[in-house]
């Protein structure tokens, strides 16, 4: 639901990367999000179009890398996926575990245009 | 113009078709970026952080579904406490100024945010309610999230604690259908306990089960704004809260909120090549 305001907040960073690297315009935009973000890739790209639209990323690609949650246990040291909901270690089953991946939501690549070297 | 989802598109939608993109191609170049999506949000929030922090006050965020007890618990906290602690309130909802009256009818400041139709609080949003609310001389800011298990999870307000709600008549599920806003927590308060009578399929075991499963490490009080142990529970918690934020604030150090949304950008895949 609040997916327009995380690809505002998107179109934001992008323009930002884009006018500092003097691009004319933006092609492409690879972002990563996961699961215990809090938004959803599909609503993302849905939300993505609108935000966009009369920006320097106005005719970019958005490709979104979803992360997968990944748990560390903090009693048997085993590194394994996990569930958002089932938080747990893969291995030994205990409920104290570190997440070390799932919770990103990071622009990661901004491709631009930049205007074409002169010709002489 | 709805902000967040989109579902009214207002001046989007009327915008002239789009230019075709312009002729002569030039060189595309990939950036390598790896920053968080909400850094400005954040940069915001930190800026609240310090306002905060300058005046020794304690920032709670309260997140919760609608009707789980959010401005209840505030009323029966504000009373309880009978001007021991200087309390404010920040109230977060769609429209209406009914919870900001309510608040002031207990006799402290509250400043109302009224979102139209955005699903959540953003740091902006509680920088500018800050600006029509003197902090100095306040112990405690509650910030009374917008009703909704799922948005506010994600964006820094610049709280120091973030507590949740789940109320009897929910169900003891709610944490394993929503984990991202209950893991966020600091302390989860589990209300209207008084309830437990009438609604059995309620356990109460369930609820504490639920939590660990989406590795809540927090406290949980039981209770009910009605009052009781839990609540005495809850009071001696923010009690302590205050406590530690005059610590902070006399070391000149700060506290946030054990788990935020930007602590992904700790959990990146790498940093970009230079």
């Amino acid at each position: 639901m609040h997916e327009l305001s995380v690809c505002q907040a998107l179109i934001g960073q992008v323009e930002k990367v884009a006018r500092e690297n003097d691009a004319r315009r933006v092609v492409a935009i690879v972002i990563a999000v996961g699961p215990l973000s809090g938004v959803e890739a599909g609503l993302l790209e849905h939300a993505y179009p609108i935000a966009a639209a009369g920006t320097l990323a106005e005719h970019a690609t958005l490709t979104v890398e979803t992360v997968p949650v990944r748990v560390k246990c903090r009693k048997c040291g085993a590194e394994t996926g996990a569930q958002p909901n089932r938080l747990v270690c893969g291995d030994c089953g205990d409920w104290q575990v570190d997440v070390i991946a799932g919770e990103e939501m990071l622009l990661k690549r901004v491709e631009i245009e930049t205007a074409p070297a002169a010709v002489h | 113009m709805c902000r967040d989802c989109g579902c009214s598109l207002g001046p989007a939608a009327t915008r002239a078709p789009l230019a075709a993109a312009t002729a002569t191609p030039g060189r595309t170049e990939t950036i390598e970026v790896i920053t968080a999506i909400l850094g400005e949000n954040d940069r915001v929030a930190a800026h609240n952080r310090e306002h905060f922090d300058a005046q020794g006050v304690l920032a709670v965020n309260l997140m919760s579904s609608p009707g789980a007890g959010k401005t209840s618990l505030l009323e029966a906290t504000i009373r309880a406490l009978d001007g021991r602690l200087k309390v404010a309130v920040i109230e977060g909802d769609l429209a209406t100024e009914n919870d900001a009256d309510r608040i002031r009818a207990c006799g402290v400041p509250a400043v109302q945010i009224t979102t139209g139709n955005a699903c959540h609080l953003d740091a902006q949003m509680v920088h500018d309610a800050v600006h029509d609310l003197p902090l100095a001389g306040l112990d405690v800011l509650f910030i009374e999230n917008v009703g909704n298990l799922v948005c506010p999870a994600s964006f820094d307000l610049g709280q120091h604690r973030n507590v949740t709600l789940l109320s009897v008549p929910e169900g003891d599920d709610k944490p394993a259908k929503y984990p991202v806003m209950f893991r966020a927590a600091d302390l989860s308060l589990i209300t209207k306990t008084d309830l437990l009578a009438y609604i059995t399929e309620f356990k109460l075991e369930r609820a504490h089960a639920a939590l660990r499963q989406i590795g809540f490490g927090g406290e949980t009080i039981e209770l009910t704004s009605r009052g009781g142990d839990g609540f005495a529970a809850w009071l001696a918690w923010l009690e302590r809260e205050v406590a530690a934020q005059r610590e902070r604030t006399a070391r000149g150090s700060t506290a946030r909120p054990a788990i935020q949304p930007e602590g992904a950008a700790v959990h990146a895949a790498g940093r970009p090549p230079r």
